[in-house]
């Protein structure tokens, strides 16, 4: 599990602005991160968070009306800065995306052969004949037969797995540096989900790819990523190793999302209402603010037990809790 | 509705359609009101005069004002157009709905009803029913209305069948509700916006229609004054005076085109806000 | 030992697939096959599976939104597909079901009143103002303030607009609550809440949930009795507890690794 120190993204003060009823508002405020090659970065968050706005922005797949603003340096380069065509020529050959929906994500009417190998042919302006040759290493890499007669089929003969698997082939095509993965496995079962995230692991580390995997899911979190960095309104909250933020969650919304979980060996904080009910879990009170609501200052202060009164008049700075561990807060610890 | 005007205000396209389509209603309802009686009197010293002050678009070969045919003609234009669309949402929607609440045998015969009478282009149906029937703004009305049947209902039932895969429609049946009450308190409100763009769109088609009619003589007849009609009496002086036949076809350009971009604006208006559903 | 609220004897429910060609019968899939249940007022049941396995189609059966191609569906021990369907219309008071996405659960065109009132369509001895009433009582039940009545859907969030589903549940105070993966379209932070207030509902009214899930952590929280299913076909049931620590049916090992390691 060996990350080189080469460090693959940089992101500064990344912002993105969206088009609303209420004008347009932010809903990623300003948030910094790096990113080094072979490395698994978890994004975690709830809806409303900004994590795929984020995802997005990386990709410069940002929907009409929407704006992003700050650095985003990749291989030397400022992916704000850059325009659709040089951008074109970075998707899906140096970045890659996978989506949640493996549904949809596919296109009903073309064979998997055809579509694995588009990035092939477009990048790397392989003949047909090469192309569907390395499509079928591909597909074998993921675990899809790759007989020639599979290769002429099309998406919905596939089970939603296999889909995802058909997908990340498609990722991988052109050995792209940083694969962002969104939600990938929460359309699947969960036995087929933990496997689909295994392979991405073992090919993010075998190719010395960087990974960003986005999920809502702690579970996925504890298995596959090595960092984890927690949004919440628009901002990271906390940010660290895996073991670190999970163990010893030192955010309070952190601790609110780690208590909040049944767990289910039946280790969890509950509380008992009556004393022959069953014991209720400890949950986080209120909900996420909508963008136009977030409120000033913290946008977790209104339902933060420990804030205080500055935590509604401005963000808190940024502290290191060790070398890798860093909080968005103000609370002791 | 307020969140519907503030978008609408900034769709170029539909205000623009929605423009001409007021100027069309509007001319009707000068032409009911202040023209009903007026015989469009046939004064032939006046015959083939140039646009001036007392005519403003001239005279045609009969002497009669070309400004006040055109207002009259969008009378038979408007009418025609309501009463066909009207039976076609009518009879139509019903058909769309039963056949998508029904399914099975009953829709397949709907359905294939529909296909049927699609085999048959539109104008050589309606000439073949005022040809048995004989012309007149009535049978024009029947032939372009029963046209339009199959049109509604195919694209009913289209929506209707993805509103009954929803879960709500389970929900309603988990309370005790029949086909019928659902295809009332939950299908047809949801569906109602791709009914409404539908029936503008069918109803520029309606005019175009009633204009191909009375140019062949089938549809509105004299002296009730129709577009068509003026069409087909300008063709013979073509190249004596041409403004005979552009000011009609002028203004059935104009009363589609106003009918297509308002249609096009409410489908891009109604059609988000529906689909906005995260 | 109390007569048991539900009981499924012998369901079978297949599909007609569409035929591949003209001249072969069409096949058929065989969703669920010689399935035996019975649900005891009391005590929560879950049904786990994978996709596929006919869980969604077994809560239709249940809910008698779906006719059984053989076998009998008992609610407090009458057949319910015997049944004169005015009498059928009724019974369904006494049994309501919550569904997975809250985006697709709730008419996007009707208030939150009228959603909610919508089970007491068939019951006709209640007044208009009776109606109200016990629409406001029960948003308030579930967490919700009497002026969410007049708005739309649209208006909520997720977690809210799947109260608002779990009202529509409750309003006729039902027996047994259908509950398909409740849970899984919601955040985390929202999941616990949610929990919370099915399980203060209960103690509430007292009424007995079978809860679909692929969550075990959820389903060892509020369930006494798990049933796996795979293929159509109830392979393992016990407690949660037994399921967990000691899976025999390899089905169930699978799902319990994915989760545990």
């Amino acid at each position: 599990m060996s990350a080189n120190n080469i460090s693959l993204l940089r992101v500064n003060n990344l912002r993105v602005l969206v088009p609303t009823i209420a004008g347009n508002l932010q809903a990623v405020r300003g948030i910094d991160f790096n990113l080094n090659a072979g490395e698994t970065l978890g994004l975690m968050g709830e809806s409303g968070c900004g994590k795929s706005l984020t995802a997005l922005a990386l990709m410069g797949l940002l929907p009409q009306g929407s704006r992003a603003s700050g650095e985003i340096w990749f291989q030397n380069q400022n992916l704000l800065q850059l325009n659709e065509s040089q951008l074109c020529q970075l998707r899906g050959n140096r970045i890659a995306m996978i989506f949640q929906e493996p549904m949809t994500a596919l296109n009903p009417v073309h064979t998997i052969g055809h579509q694995v190998a588009e990035p092939l042919r477009i990048h790397q302006q392989l003949s047909k004949r090469d192309a569907l040759d390395r499509t079928a290493e591909l597909l074998n890499r993921v675990g899809i037969d790759s007989s020639r007669h599979r290769i002429h089929a099309y998406p919905h003969q596939f089970s939603g797995g296999q889909r995802q698997r058909i997908m990340i082939a498609m990722a991988l095509a052109c050995s792209p540096d940083l694969l962002i993965a969104d939600e990938p496995t929460t359309a699947l079962d969960v036995t087929v989900a933990h496997k689909v995230l295994d392979l991405l692991h073992t090919l993010a580390e075998q190719n010395g790819m960087g990974l960003i995997l986005i999920s809502h899911d702690l579970g996925v979190m504890a298995r596959h990523v090595q960092r984890i960095m927690v949004m919440y309104g628009g901002q990271i909250m906390e940010e660290g190793t895996t073991p670190s933020v999970l163990s010893r969650p030192a955010h309070p919304y952190t601790q609110g999302l780690m208590a909040s979980r049944p767990h289910w060996n039946g280790q969890q904080s509950t509380y008992s209402s009556q004393s022959n009910s069953r014991p209720r879990l400890k949950n986080i009170p209120g909900q996420v603010p909508a963008l136009h609501q977030m409120p000033l200052g913290c946008p977790f202060a209104d339902r933060c037990t420990f804030a205080e009164y500055d935590c509604h008049r401005s963000l808190a700075p940024i502290r290191s809790l060790d070398q890798t561990h860093l909080m968005r807060c103000r609370k002791k610890v | 509705m307020n969140y519907f005007l503030s978008r609408a205000r900034r769709h170029p396209s539909f205000i623009v359609g929605v423009f001409l389509c007021l100027c069309l209603g509007a001319a009707a309802l000068v032409s009911f009101v202040w023209l009903s009686g007026v015989a469009f009197e046939v004064r032939m010293d006046q015959k083939l005069m140039l646009p001036s002050q007392q005519y403003w678009l001239g005279t045609d070969a009969l002497g009669r004002d070309v400004a006040l045919m055109l207002l009259a003609g969008s009378r038979s234009s408007i009418m025609v157009g309501i009463v066909a669309v009207g039976i076609g949402l009518g009879i139509g929607v019903l058909l769309g709905l039963w056949a998508a609440a029904a399914k099975g045998w009953t829709e397949e015969i709907i359905m294939r009803a529909c296909d049927f009478s699609f085999a048959f282009p539109a104008i050589l149906l309606a000439i073949m029913i005022t040809a048995v029937w004989g012309p007149g703004m009535i049978n024009a009305i029947i032939a372009i209305g029963i046209f339009n049947i199959p049109v509604f209902a195919r694209i009913t039932r289209a929506s209707a069948q993805t509103i009954w895969s929803l879960d709500y429609v389970l929900a309603a049946g988990a309370c005790g509700k029949g086909k019928f009450r659902i295809t009332i308190d939950h299908v047809l409100p949801n569906i109602m916006a791709v009914l409404i763009v539908q029936a503008t769109i069918q109803f520029a088609l309606a005019i175009l229609a009633e204009a191909a009619l009375s140019y062949l003589g089938l549809g509105t007849q004299p002296p009730e004054p129709s577009w068509g009609r003026m069409l087909s009496d300008a063709q013979s002086l073509l190249f004596q005076a041409p403004r005979l036949a552009v000011f009609p076809g002028v203004a059935i350009a104009l009363a589609v085109l106003g009918l297509n971009l308002m249609g096009d604006g409410l489908r891009d208006l109604l059609d988000p806000k529906m689909s906005r559903q995260r | 030992m109390s007569s048991p609220l539900v009981q499924l004897k012998q369901i079978h429910r297949r599909y007609p697939m569409p035929s591949t060609s003209l001249w072969t019968q069409p096949q058929a899939l065989h969703a669920l096959r010689e399935v035996d249940l019975s649900i005891t007022t009391g005590k929560n049941i879950a049904i786990v599976g994978e996709s596929g396995s006919g869980k969604s189609t077994l809560a239709r059966i249940i809910m008698a939104l779906e006719k059984p191609d053989e076998g009998q569906v008992f609610f407090q021990g009458e057949d319910l597909h015997s049944l004169e369907p005015e009498q059928l219309r009724d019974r369904r008071q006494h049994f309501q079901m919550v569904f997975q996405d809250p985006y697709s659960s709730l008419d996007p065109r009707q208030r939150v009143e009228t959603i909610v009132t919508e089970p007491l369509t068939g019951l006709d001895h209640i007044t208009r103002s009776q109606r109200c009433d016990m629409a406001q009582e029960i948003l308030s039940n579930v967490g919700l303030r009497s002026e969410d009545l007049q708005k739309y859907p649209h208006e909520f969030s997720g977690g809210q607009r799947q109260r608002i589903a779990l009202a529509r549940a409750l309003i006729t105070r039902p027996q047994l609550v259908v509950a398909d993966e409740p849970l899984s379209a919601l955040d985390v932070s929202v999941q616990a809440q949610m929990l919370n207030l099915m399980m203060d509902l209960q103690d509430l009214f007292g009424m007995t949930y079978l809860l679909i899930s692929h969550d075990l952590a959820v389903v060892k929280h509020l369930c006494d009795d798990v049933c796996v299913m795979q293929k159509g076909q109830i392979v393992e049931q016990g407690s949660p507890h037994q399921l967990f620590t000691q899976p025999k049916h390899p089905c169930t090992q699978a799902l319990v690794q994915a989760v545990t390691q």
